[in-house]
Protein backbone atom coordinates (compact mmCIF):
# COMPACT_ATOMS: atom_id res chain seq x y z
CA UNK A 1 0.00 0.00 0.00
CA UNK A 2 1.14 3.47 -0.59
CA UNK A 3 1.73 6.19 1.66
CA UNK A 4 -1.59 7.69 3.06
CA UNK A 5 -1.21 10.33 5.69
CA UNK A 6 -4.45 11.68 7.13
CA UNK A 7 -5.09 15.25 8.02
CA UNK A 8 -8.45 16.05 9.40
CA UNK A 9 -10.54 17.63 7.37
CA UNK A 10 -12.51 20.72 8.06
CA UNK A 11 -15.78 18.83 7.97
CA UNK A 12 -14.17 16.36 10.77
CA UNK A 13 -12.43 19.43 13.19
CA UNK A 14 -15.73 21.22 13.17
CA UNK A 15 -17.82 17.96 14.24
CA UNK A 16 -15.73 17.19 16.58
CA UNK A 17 -15.82 20.77 18.34
CA UNK A 18 -19.68 20.43 17.99
CA UNK A 19 -19.12 17.19 20.05
CA UNK A 20 -17.02 18.87 22.84
CA UNK A 21 -19.75 21.95 23.10
CA UNK A 22 -22.34 19.47 23.76
CA UNK A 23 -20.50 17.15 26.10
CA UNK A 24 -19.91 20.56 28.56
CA UNK A 25 -23.45 21.58 28.33
CA UNK A 26 -24.73 17.74 29.62
CA UNK A 27 -22.36 17.42 31.91
CA UNK A 28 -23.23 21.11 33.19
CA UNK A 29 -27.12 20.33 32.96
CA UNK A 30 -26.35 17.33 34.62
CA UNK A 31 -24.61 19.13 37.34
CA UNK A 32 -26.98 21.81 38.10
CA UNK A 33 -29.91 20.00 38.26
CA UNK A 34 -28.50 17.23 40.95
CA UNK A 35 -27.25 20.20 43.40
CA UNK A 36 -30.73 21.86 42.97
CA UNK A 37 -32.61 18.64 43.51
CA UNK A 38 -30.54 17.69 46.47
CA UNK A 39 -30.83 21.37 47.59
CA UNK A 40 -34.87 21.19 47.67
CA UNK A 41 -34.85 17.75 48.95
CA UNK A 42 -32.61 19.03 52.10
CA UNK A 43 -34.87 22.35 52.17
CA UNK A 44 -38.10 20.35 52.89
CA UNK A 45 -36.33 18.12 55.51
CA UNK A 46 -34.67 20.63 57.39
CA UNK A 47 -37.85 23.15 57.37
CA UNK A 48 -40.36 20.96 58.20
CA UNK A 49 -42.17 21.34 61.38
CA UNK A 50 -40.96 18.16 62.99
CA UNK A 51 -37.13 18.63 62.19
CA UNK A 52 -36.01 19.53 64.95
CA UNK A 53 -37.33 16.80 66.43
CA UNK A 54 -36.31 14.19 63.71
CA UNK A 55 -32.61 15.48 63.92
CA UNK A 56 -32.54 14.40 67.70
CA UNK A 57 -34.50 11.52 67.87
CA UNK A 58 -32.32 9.86 64.62
CA UNK A 59 -29.23 12.23 63.71
CA UNK A 60 -27.86 12.41 67.72
CA UNK A 61 -23.98 11.94 67.51
CA UNK A 62 -23.43 11.15 71.38
CA UNK A 63 -26.38 8.53 71.34
CA UNK A 64 -24.68 7.23 67.84
CA UNK A 65 -21.41 6.28 69.61
CA UNK A 66 -23.03 5.43 72.95
CA UNK A 67 -24.99 3.04 70.91
CA UNK A 68 -22.47 1.70 68.31
CA UNK A 69 -19.89 -0.69 69.99
CA UNK A 70 -23.56 -2.73 71.08
CA UNK A 71 -24.93 -2.77 67.66
CA UNK A 72 -22.03 -3.61 65.98
CA UNK A 73 -21.64 -6.14 68.20
CA UNK A 74 -25.01 -7.50 67.49
CA UNK A 75 -24.29 -7.21 63.80
CA UNK A 76 -21.42 -9.55 64.50
CA UNK A 77 -24.43 -12.08 64.91
CA UNK A 78 -26.10 -11.46 61.69
CA UNK A 79 -22.78 -12.00 59.83
CA UNK A 80 -22.03 -15.43 61.51
CA UNK A 81 -26.28 -16.37 60.50
CA UNK A 82 -25.10 -15.25 56.62
CA UNK A 83 -22.31 -16.75 56.46
CA UNK A 84 -23.18 -20.11 57.15
CA UNK A 85 -26.93 -19.70 55.70
CA UNK A 86 -25.29 -19.07 52.87
CA UNK A 87 -23.51 -22.19 51.82
CA UNK A 88 -26.18 -24.31 52.95
CA UNK A 89 -29.07 -22.30 50.87
CA UNK A 90 -26.51 -22.52 48.29
CA UNK A 91 -26.31 -26.46 48.27
CA UNK A 92 -30.03 -26.75 48.75
CA UNK A 93 -30.98 -25.08 46.22
CA UNK A 94 -28.80 -26.37 43.87
CA UNK A 95 -29.72 -29.95 45.14
CA UNK A 96 -33.74 -28.76 44.48
CA UNK A 97 -32.69 -27.70 41.23
CA UNK A 98 -30.74 -30.48 39.78
CA UNK A 99 -34.08 -33.11 41.47
CA UNK A 100 -36.38 -31.10 39.03
CA UNK A 101 -34.24 -32.37 36.07
CA UNK A 102 -34.55 -35.81 36.55
CA UNK A 103 -36.99 -37.16 33.94
CA UNK A 104 -36.89 -41.22 35.23
CA UNK A 105 -40.25 -42.19 36.13
CA UNK A 106 -38.42 -43.69 39.46
CA UNK A 107 -36.71 -40.65 40.28
CA UNK A 108 -41.47 -38.96 40.65
CA UNK A 109 -41.29 -39.12 44.53
CA UNK A 110 -38.24 -36.98 44.86
CA UNK A 111 -39.45 -34.46 41.79
CA UNK A 112 -42.92 -34.14 43.44
CA UNK A 113 -41.39 -33.57 46.65
CA UNK A 114 -39.06 -30.73 45.28
CA UNK A 115 -41.60 -29.30 43.51
CA UNK A 116 -44.02 -28.93 46.97
CA UNK A 117 -41.26 -28.03 48.71
CA UNK A 118 -40.67 -24.66 46.45
CA UNK A 119 -44.05 -24.01 46.13
CA UNK A 120 -44.63 -24.29 49.70
CA UNK A 121 -41.77 -22.33 51.12
CA UNK A 122 -41.97 -19.10 48.57
CA UNK A 123 -45.53 -19.33 49.48
CA UNK A 124 -45.01 -18.77 53.46
CA UNK A 125 -43.69 -14.96 54.92
CA UNK A 126 -39.89 -15.56 55.90
CA UNK A 127 -40.83 -14.24 59.18
CA UNK A 128 -43.47 -16.77 59.41
CA UNK A 129 -41.05 -20.07 58.96
CA UNK A 130 -38.57 -18.23 61.34
CA UNK A 131 -41.24 -18.32 64.17
CA UNK A 132 -42.57 -21.95 62.94
CA UNK A 133 -39.39 -23.48 63.04
CA UNK A 134 -37.77 -20.68 66.11
CA UNK A 135 -40.78 -22.26 68.48
CA UNK A 136 -41.58 -25.49 66.43
CA UNK A 137 -39.09 -27.39 66.88
CA UNK A 138 -38.02 -27.32 70.55
CA UNK A 139 -41.98 -27.98 71.51
CA UNK A 140 -41.12 -30.97 69.96
CA UNK A 141 -38.85 -32.16 72.50
CA UNK A 142 -37.28 -34.56 70.63
CA UNK A 143 -34.03 -35.82 71.17
CA UNK A 144 -30.88 -34.23 69.29
CA UNK A 145 -33.29 -31.59 68.09
CA UNK A 146 -31.46 -28.03 68.05
CA UNK A 147 -32.62 -25.41 70.58
CA UNK A 148 -30.10 -23.11 70.30
CA UNK A 149 -32.00 -19.37 68.67
CA UNK A 150 -29.28 -19.02 66.36
CA UNK A 151 -28.76 -22.29 64.68
CA UNK A 152 -33.07 -22.41 63.96
CA UNK A 153 -32.63 -19.18 62.68
CA UNK A 154 -30.21 -20.41 60.53
CA UNK A 155 -32.12 -23.30 59.50
CA UNK A 156 -35.67 -21.05 58.94
CA UNK A 157 -33.50 -19.06 56.63
CA UNK A 158 -32.28 -21.68 54.70
CA UNK A 159 -35.66 -23.37 54.13
CA UNK A 160 -36.92 -20.17 53.08
CA UNK A 161 -34.55 -18.50 50.94
CA UNK A 162 -33.51 -22.67 49.22
CA UNK A 163 -36.71 -22.31 47.48
CA UNK A 164 -36.26 -19.11 45.70
CA UNK A 165 -32.39 -20.27 44.71
CA UNK A 166 -34.11 -23.06 43.73
CA UNK A 167 -35.73 -21.51 41.15
CA UNK A 168 -32.69 -18.59 40.24
CA UNK A 169 -31.10 -22.13 39.37
CA UNK A 170 -33.77 -23.75 37.79
CA UNK A 171 -34.00 -20.45 35.27
CA UNK A 172 -30.28 -20.50 34.96
CA UNK A 173 -29.95 -24.32 34.13
CA UNK A 174 -33.31 -23.78 31.36
CA UNK A 175 -31.80 -21.16 29.89
CA UNK A 176 -28.60 -22.97 28.77
CA UNK A 177 -29.59 -24.24 24.58
CA UNK A 178 -30.71 -27.52 24.05
CA UNK A 179 -27.93 -27.54 21.43
CA UNK A 180 -25.55 -27.52 24.27
CA UNK A 181 -27.15 -30.68 26.01
CA UNK A 182 -27.46 -32.36 22.55
CA UNK A 183 -23.51 -31.93 21.84
CA UNK A 184 -22.76 -33.26 25.18
CA UNK A 185 -25.09 -36.23 25.19
CA UNK A 186 -24.14 -37.11 22.04
CA UNK A 187 -20.95 -37.45 23.27
CA UNK A 188 -21.71 -40.29 25.45
CA UNK A 189 -21.66 -38.30 28.58
CA UNK A 190 -24.49 -39.31 31.00
CA UNK A 191 -27.45 -36.67 32.46
CA UNK A 192 -25.43 -36.47 35.67
CA UNK A 193 -22.01 -35.52 33.27
CA UNK A 194 -23.74 -33.29 31.20
CA UNK A 195 -25.33 -31.55 34.24
CA UNK A 196 -21.71 -31.23 36.14
CA UNK A 197 -18.86 -30.41 32.99
CA UNK A 198 -21.37 -28.78 30.88
CA UNK A 199 -24.78 -27.12 31.91
CA UNK A 200 -24.04 -25.79 35.28
CA UNK A 201 -21.33 -24.51 34.41
CA UNK A 202 -22.68 -22.28 31.84
CA UNK A 203 -25.64 -21.61 34.26
CA UNK A 204 -23.39 -20.39 37.03
CA UNK A 205 -22.19 -17.71 35.35
CA UNK A 206 -26.05 -16.49 34.64
CA UNK A 207 -27.10 -16.82 37.60
CA UNK A 208 -24.56 -15.03 40.15
CA UNK A 209 -26.25 -11.57 39.83
CA UNK A 210 -29.88 -12.92 40.66
CA UNK A 211 -28.30 -14.76 43.51
CA UNK A 212 -26.31 -11.82 45.07
CA UNK A 213 -29.96 -9.97 44.75
CA UNK A 214 -31.25 -12.27 47.05
CA UNK A 215 -28.27 -12.60 49.28
CA UNK A 216 -28.42 -9.27 49.57
CA UNK A 217 -32.01 -9.63 50.49
CA UNK A 218 -31.17 -12.18 52.86
CA UNK A 219 -28.13 -10.52 54.63
CA UNK A 220 -31.32 -8.04 55.81
CA UNK A 221 -33.56 -10.77 56.64
CA UNK A 222 -31.10 -12.02 58.70
CA UNK A 223 -32.62 -9.34 61.35
CA UNK A 224 -35.59 -11.25 61.45
CA UNK A 225 -34.48 -13.98 63.64
CA UNK A 226 -34.53 -11.47 66.36
CA UNK A 227 -38.62 -12.09 66.88
CA UNK A 228 -37.38 -15.61 68.45
CA UNK A 229 -34.85 -14.18 70.77
CA UNK A 230 -31.21 -13.59 68.96
CA UNK A 231 -29.56 -10.44 70.01
CA UNK A 232 -28.50 -9.08 66.66
CA UNK A 233 -27.78 -5.55 65.75
CA UNK A 234 -31.40 -4.72 64.97
CA UNK A 235 -32.30 -6.36 68.41
CA UNK A 236 -29.56 -4.35 69.84
CA UNK A 237 -31.24 -0.93 68.20
CA UNK A 238 -34.19 -1.47 69.40
CA UNK A 239 -32.83 -2.33 73.65
CA UNK A 240 -31.30 0.70 73.36
CA UNK A 241 -33.84 2.36 71.36
CA UNK A 242 -36.87 1.75 74.34
CA UNK A 243 -34.13 2.41 76.91
CA UNK A 244 -33.22 6.01 75.82
CA UNK A 245 -36.04 7.43 73.61
CA UNK A 246 -33.25 7.31 70.92
CA UNK A 247 -33.69 5.98 67.29
CA UNK A 248 -29.82 6.66 66.12
CA UNK A 249 -29.57 3.11 66.69
CA UNK A 250 -31.07 1.91 64.13
CA UNK A 251 -29.43 4.61 61.98
CA UNK A 252 -26.02 2.84 63.39
CA UNK A 253 -27.84 -0.54 62.19
CA UNK A 254 -28.97 0.55 58.79
CA UNK A 255 -25.35 1.52 58.10
CA UNK A 256 -23.46 -1.45 58.96
CA UNK A 257 -25.76 -3.25 56.36
CA UNK A 258 -25.08 -0.70 54.15
CA UNK A 259 -21.80 -1.20 55.02
CA UNK A 260 -21.85 -4.94 54.10
CA UNK A 261 -23.82 -4.83 50.92
CA UNK A 262 -22.05 -2.58 48.94
CA UNK A 263 -18.80 -4.12 48.91
CA UNK A 264 -20.48 -7.60 48.16
CA UNK A 265 -22.51 -5.42 44.62
CA UNK A 266 -19.02 -4.64 43.79
CA UNK A 267 -17.43 -8.37 44.12
CA UNK A 268 -19.78 -9.60 42.07
CA UNK A 269 -18.88 -6.96 39.32
CA UNK A 270 -15.57 -7.98 39.52
CA UNK A 271 -16.52 -11.66 38.98
CA UNK A 272 -18.39 -10.68 36.14
CA UNK A 273 -15.45 -8.72 34.24
CA UNK A 274 -13.19 -11.31 35.43
CA UNK A 275 -15.02 -13.88 33.68
CA UNK A 276 -15.53 -11.83 30.84
CA UNK A 277 -11.73 -11.52 30.67
CA UNK A 278 -11.17 -14.78 30.38
CA UNK A 279 -13.35 -15.51 27.60
CA UNK A 280 -11.96 -12.28 25.78
CA UNK A 281 -8.37 -13.85 25.45
CA UNK B 1 0.82 -39.22 7.89
CA UNK B 2 -1.03 -41.58 10.14
CA UNK B 3 -4.30 -42.48 8.98
CA UNK B 4 -4.52 -45.19 11.21
CA UNK B 5 -4.68 -42.57 13.85
CA UNK B 6 -8.03 -41.33 12.59
CA UNK B 7 -9.49 -44.32 11.67
CA UNK B 8 -12.40 -45.62 14.42
CA UNK B 9 -12.83 -48.51 15.51
CA UNK B 10 -10.87 -48.06 19.04
CA UNK B 11 -13.52 -49.49 21.02
CA UNK B 12 -13.36 -52.75 21.94
CA UNK B 13 -15.16 -55.54 19.57
CA UNK B 14 -15.52 -52.35 16.92
CA UNK B 15 -13.26 -53.39 14.84
CA UNK B 16 -13.54 -55.20 11.62
CA UNK B 17 -16.00 -57.56 11.03
CA UNK B 18 -18.70 -58.85 8.17
CA UNK B 19 -21.46 -56.62 7.19
CA UNK B 20 -22.33 -52.79 7.40
CA UNK B 21 -21.31 -51.36 10.05
CA UNK B 22 -24.60 -48.89 10.25
CA UNK B 23 -28.23 -50.94 9.08
CA UNK B 24 -31.35 -49.14 8.95
CA UNK B 25 -34.64 -50.67 8.17
CA UNK B 26 -37.67 -49.33 7.68
CA UNK B 27 -37.52 -46.23 9.75
CA UNK B 28 -40.50 -43.80 10.92
CA UNK B 29 -40.73 -40.82 12.40
CA UNK B 30 -43.21 -38.79 13.35
CA UNK B 31 -43.62 -34.72 14.92
CA UNK B 32 -46.74 -34.27 16.54
CA UNK B 33 -48.55 -37.23 13.87
CA UNK B 34 -46.90 -35.41 11.18
CA UNK B 35 -44.52 -38.03 9.42
CA UNK B 36 -40.69 -36.74 9.31
CA UNK B 37 -39.27 -40.08 8.02
CA UNK B 38 -41.42 -42.84 6.29
CA UNK B 39 -39.81 -45.96 5.65
CA UNK B 40 -36.19 -45.26 6.03
CA UNK B 41 -33.90 -48.54 4.08
CA UNK B 42 -30.15 -47.39 4.60
CA UNK B 43 -27.02 -49.37 4.95
CA UNK B 44 -23.33 -47.98 5.51
CA UNK B 45 -20.31 -50.69 5.14
CA UNK B 46 -16.71 -49.97 6.75
CA UNK B 47 -15.00 -46.73 5.27
CA UNK B 48 -17.91 -45.91 3.04
CA UNK B 49 -19.08 -42.09 2.86
CA UNK B 50 -22.88 -41.81 2.35
CA UNK B 51 -23.71 -38.46 1.68
CA UNK B 52 -27.75 -37.47 2.03
CA UNK B 53 -29.04 -34.88 -0.21
CA UNK B 54 -32.51 -33.52 -0.71
CA UNK B 55 -34.43 -30.22 0.33
CA UNK B 56 -35.04 -28.55 3.71
CA UNK B 57 -37.23 -30.87 5.63
CA UNK B 58 -36.99 -33.92 3.77
CA UNK B 59 -35.74 -35.64 6.66
CA UNK B 60 -31.73 -35.73 6.15
CA UNK B 61 -31.05 -34.05 9.61
CA UNK B 62 -33.84 -36.07 11.92
CA UNK B 63 -32.44 -39.43 10.35
CA UNK B 64 -28.81 -38.30 11.80
CA UNK B 65 -30.59 -38.01 15.02
CA UNK B 66 -32.00 -40.61 15.28
CA UNK B 67 -29.26 -42.85 14.61
CA UNK B 68 -27.73 -40.66 17.32
CA UNK B 69 -30.72 -42.12 19.59
CA UNK B 70 -31.45 -38.26 19.90
CA UNK B 71 -34.25 -38.68 18.70
CA UNK B 72 -36.72 -42.01 19.88
CA UNK B 73 -37.86 -43.73 16.72
CA UNK B 74 -42.02 -44.66 15.99
CA UNK B 75 -40.96 -47.49 13.92
CA UNK B 76 -37.92 -50.06 12.49
CA UNK B 77 -34.36 -50.58 13.86
CA UNK B 78 -31.22 -49.33 13.46
CA UNK B 79 -28.27 -51.41 13.79
CA UNK B 80 -24.47 -50.42 14.79
CA UNK B 81 -22.35 -53.34 14.41
CA UNK B 82 -25.11 -55.63 13.94
CA UNK B 83 -26.07 -54.89 17.30
CA UNK B 84 -29.50 -53.49 17.74
CA UNK B 85 -29.48 -49.78 19.30
CA UNK B 86 -32.99 -48.93 19.28
CA UNK B 87 -33.91 -51.64 21.48
CA UNK B 88 -34.99 -50.16 24.47
CA UNK B 89 -33.19 -51.95 26.71
CA UNK B 90 -29.75 -50.64 25.06
CA UNK B 91 -28.27 -47.36 26.64
CA UNK B 92 -28.10 -44.19 24.78
CA UNK B 93 -24.71 -43.60 26.16
CA UNK B 94 -22.70 -46.47 25.10
CA UNK B 95 -23.88 -46.19 21.86
CA UNK B 96 -23.50 -42.38 21.50
CA UNK B 97 -19.78 -42.81 23.08
CA UNK B 98 -19.39 -44.73 19.14
CA UNK B 99 -20.16 -42.19 17.35
CA UNK B 100 -19.48 -38.70 16.55
CA UNK B 101 -21.96 -36.29 15.30
CA UNK B 102 -21.08 -32.43 14.32
CA UNK B 103 -24.10 -30.39 14.04
CA UNK B 104 -24.05 -27.20 11.78
CA UNK B 105 -24.11 -24.83 14.15
CA UNK B 106 -20.59 -26.17 15.85
CA UNK B 107 -22.33 -26.70 19.22
CA UNK B 108 -18.72 -25.95 20.82
CA UNK B 109 -18.83 -25.65 24.95
CA UNK B 110 -18.39 -21.70 25.13
CA UNK B 111 -16.69 -21.76 29.06
CA UNK B 112 -14.11 -24.41 28.24
CA UNK B 113 -11.38 -24.07 25.69
CA UNK B 114 -10.52 -25.71 22.63
CA UNK B 115 -8.73 -28.33 24.69
CA UNK B 116 -11.10 -28.63 27.03
CA UNK B 117 -13.97 -28.97 24.67
CA UNK B 118 -11.59 -31.67 23.12
CA UNK B 119 -10.94 -33.95 25.78
CA UNK B 120 -13.69 -33.95 27.71
CA UNK B 121 -15.28 -37.48 26.11
CA UNK B 122 -12.25 -38.76 26.23
CA UNK B 123 -11.99 -38.12 29.69
CA UNK B 124 -14.67 -37.91 31.82
CA UNK B 125 -16.53 -41.06 29.23
CA UNK B 126 -13.84 -42.92 27.89
CA UNK B 127 -11.32 -42.82 31.09
CA UNK B 128 -8.41 -41.35 29.43
CA UNK B 129 -5.31 -39.74 31.39
CA UNK B 130 -5.39 -36.34 31.27
CA UNK B 131 -2.05 -36.38 29.80
CA UNK B 132 -2.93 -38.81 26.95
CA UNK B 133 -5.96 -36.80 26.17
CA UNK B 134 -4.35 -33.80 25.80
CA UNK B 135 -1.52 -35.25 23.69
CA UNK B 136 -4.10 -36.75 20.92
CA UNK B 137 -6.44 -33.68 20.95
CA UNK B 138 -2.88 -31.58 20.40
CA UNK B 139 -2.13 -33.83 17.43
CA UNK B 140 -5.25 -33.65 15.96
CA UNK B 141 -5.03 -29.69 16.29
CA UNK B 142 -1.71 -30.17 14.34
CA UNK B 143 -2.86 -31.65 11.75
CA UNK B 144 -6.10 -29.88 10.84
CA UNK B 145 -3.70 -26.02 11.23
CA UNK B 146 -4.93 -25.57 14.92
CA UNK B 147 -2.12 -25.81 16.41
CA UNK B 148 -1.96 -22.12 18.34
CA UNK B 149 -5.59 -22.64 19.24
CA UNK B 150 -5.75 -24.98 22.00
CA UNK B 151 -5.94 -22.46 24.66
CA UNK B 152 -8.15 -19.96 23.31
CA UNK B 153 -11.91 -19.79 23.93
CA UNK B 154 -14.60 -20.77 20.80
CA UNK B 155 -15.99 -17.14 20.69
CA UNK B 156 -12.48 -15.94 19.67
CA UNK B 157 -11.92 -18.59 16.79
CA UNK B 158 -13.97 -17.84 13.32
CA UNK B 159 -16.99 -20.13 12.06
CA UNK B 160 -14.31 -22.17 10.57
CA UNK B 161 -12.07 -22.75 13.33
CA UNK B 162 -14.86 -23.43 15.73
CA UNK B 163 -16.17 -26.13 12.84
CA UNK B 164 -12.85 -27.78 12.74
CA UNK B 165 -12.54 -27.92 16.57
CA UNK B 166 -16.40 -29.80 16.87
CA UNK B 167 -15.12 -32.16 14.05
CA UNK B 168 -12.00 -32.98 16.44
CA UNK B 169 -13.60 -33.43 19.30
CA UNK B 170 -15.95 -35.82 17.94
CA UNK B 171 -12.90 -37.35 16.69
CA UNK B 172 -11.35 -37.61 19.82
CA UNK B 173 -13.04 -40.66 20.94
CA UNK B 174 -12.22 -42.96 17.88
CA UNK B 175 -15.84 -43.17 16.94
CA UNK B 176 -16.82 -45.97 14.61
CA UNK B 177 -18.69 -43.50 12.74
CA UNK B 178 -19.02 -40.43 11.96
CA UNK B 179 -22.20 -38.28 11.25
CA UNK B 180 -21.92 -34.80 10.14
CA UNK B 181 -25.15 -32.57 9.66
CA UNK B 182 -24.74 -29.46 7.09
CA UNK B 183 -21.52 -28.92 8.91
CA UNK B 184 -20.45 -25.96 6.38
CA UNK B 185 -23.68 -24.75 5.97
CA UNK B 186 -23.88 -21.68 8.80
CA UNK B 187 -20.33 -20.62 6.93
CA UNK B 188 -19.15 -17.93 4.81
CA UNK B 189 -17.95 -19.36 1.93
CA UNK B 190 -14.43 -18.57 1.98
CA UNK B 191 -14.48 -20.66 5.39
CA UNK B 192 -16.53 -23.75 3.70
CA UNK B 193 -12.88 -25.25 2.08
CA UNK B 194 -11.44 -25.36 5.24
CA UNK B 195 -13.88 -27.53 6.92
CA UNK B 196 -14.07 -29.77 3.52
CA UNK B 197 -10.61 -30.31 3.48
CA UNK B 198 -10.83 -31.69 7.21
CA UNK B 199 -13.62 -34.19 5.56
CA UNK B 200 -11.22 -34.89 2.94
CA UNK B 201 -9.01 -36.04 4.97
CA UNK B 202 -11.32 -37.92 6.79
CA UNK B 203 -11.93 -40.17 4.01
CA UNK B 204 -8.58 -40.68 3.47
CA UNK B 205 -8.09 -42.03 6.64
CA UNK B 206 -10.48 -44.23 6.43
CA UNK B 207 -13.51 -43.03 8.17
CA UNK B 208 -16.71 -44.28 7.73
CA UNK B 209 -19.28 -41.05 7.61
CA UNK B 210 -23.10 -40.58 6.98
CA UNK B 211 -22.85 -36.55 5.90
CA UNK B 212 -25.65 -34.39 5.07
CA UNK B 213 -25.03 -31.30 2.85
CA UNK B 214 -26.03 -28.61 0.48
CA UNK B 215 -22.59 -28.46 -1.09
CA UNK B 216 -22.91 -30.69 -4.48
CA UNK B 217 -19.59 -30.53 -5.61
CA UNK B 218 -18.57 -31.28 -2.81
CA UNK B 219 -20.52 -34.27 -2.69
CA UNK B 220 -20.17 -35.68 -5.89
CA UNK B 221 -16.28 -35.66 -5.21
CA UNK B 222 -16.61 -37.07 -1.69
CA UNK B 223 -19.46 -39.83 -1.79
CA UNK B 224 -19.18 -43.20 -2.30
CA UNK B 225 -23.22 -43.33 -2.32
CA UNK B 226 -25.58 -40.63 -2.62
CA UNK B 227 -28.88 -40.82 -1.17
CA UNK B 228 -31.66 -38.18 -2.71
CA UNK B 229 -34.11 -37.91 0.34
CA UNK B 230 -37.64 -36.29 -0.27
CA UNK B 231 -40.43 -36.12 2.05
CA UNK B 232 -39.30 -38.83 4.47
CA UNK B 233 -38.66 -41.48 1.83
CA UNK B 234 -35.17 -42.10 0.35
CA UNK B 235 -36.06 -41.78 -2.84
CA UNK B 236 -32.85 -42.96 -4.96
CA UNK B 237 -29.60 -44.51 -4.15
CA UNK B 238 -26.61 -44.58 -6.41
CA UNK B 239 -22.98 -43.75 -6.92
CA UNK B 240 -22.04 -40.03 -7.14
CA UNK B 241 -21.64 -40.11 -10.87
CA UNK B 242 -25.52 -42.22 -12.07
CA UNK B 243 -27.26 -39.22 -9.75
CA UNK B 244 -25.49 -36.13 -10.72
CA UNK B 245 -25.63 -37.61 -14.71
CA UNK B 246 -28.05 -39.78 -14.70
CA UNK B 247 -30.99 -39.55 -12.06
CA UNK B 248 -33.36 -42.45 -12.27
CA UNK B 249 -36.40 -40.61 -10.71
CA UNK B 250 -37.71 -37.51 -11.69
CA UNK B 251 -38.59 -35.66 -8.30
CA UNK B 252 -34.49 -36.25 -8.18
CA UNK B 253 -33.55 -34.35 -11.40
CA UNK B 254 -35.69 -31.35 -10.45
CA UNK B 255 -34.46 -30.99 -7.08
CA UNK B 256 -30.62 -31.63 -8.86
CA UNK B 257 -31.59 -28.41 -11.48
CA UNK B 258 -33.24 -25.99 -8.90
CA UNK B 259 -29.99 -26.37 -6.83
CA UNK B 260 -27.88 -25.77 -9.57
CA UNK B 261 -29.78 -22.85 -11.30
CA UNK B 262 -29.46 -21.62 -7.98
CA UNK B 263 -25.66 -21.42 -8.10
CA UNK B 264 -26.19 -19.89 -11.27
CA UNK B 265 -27.18 -16.88 -10.01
Amino acid sequence: MSEVTWVKSERQLQRERLRRVRAVRSGTVATVSTIVFLGVLAAVVTNSPGWPRVQGAFFSPEAFAEAWPDVLDGFWTNVRIFLIAEPLILALGLLVALVRTLRAPVFFPLRALAVAYTDVFRGVPTLLVILLVGFGIPALNLQGAPRDEVTLGVIALTLSYGAYVAEVFRAGIDSIHPSQRAAARSLGLSHGKTMRYVILPQAWRRVVPPLLNDFVSLQKDTSLVSTIGVIEALRQAQIYASDKFNYTPYLAGALLFVLLTIPMARFTDHLAARSQRRRGQ
Amino acid sequence: MRHDRIEGGGEPGGGEREGPVLAVEGLWKNYHGTPVLRGIDLSVEAHEVVCLIGASGSGKSTLLRCVNLLETVDDGTIRLDGIEITDVRVKADDVRRRMGIVFQAFNLFPHMTVLDNITLAPRKVHGVARAEAEERARELLDRFGLAGKAGAYPDRLSGGQQQRVAIIRALAVRPRLMLLDEVTSALDPELVTEVLGVIRELKAGGMTMILTTHEMGFCREIADTVCFLDGGVLLERGTPEQIFTDPREPRTREFLKSVLDARRI
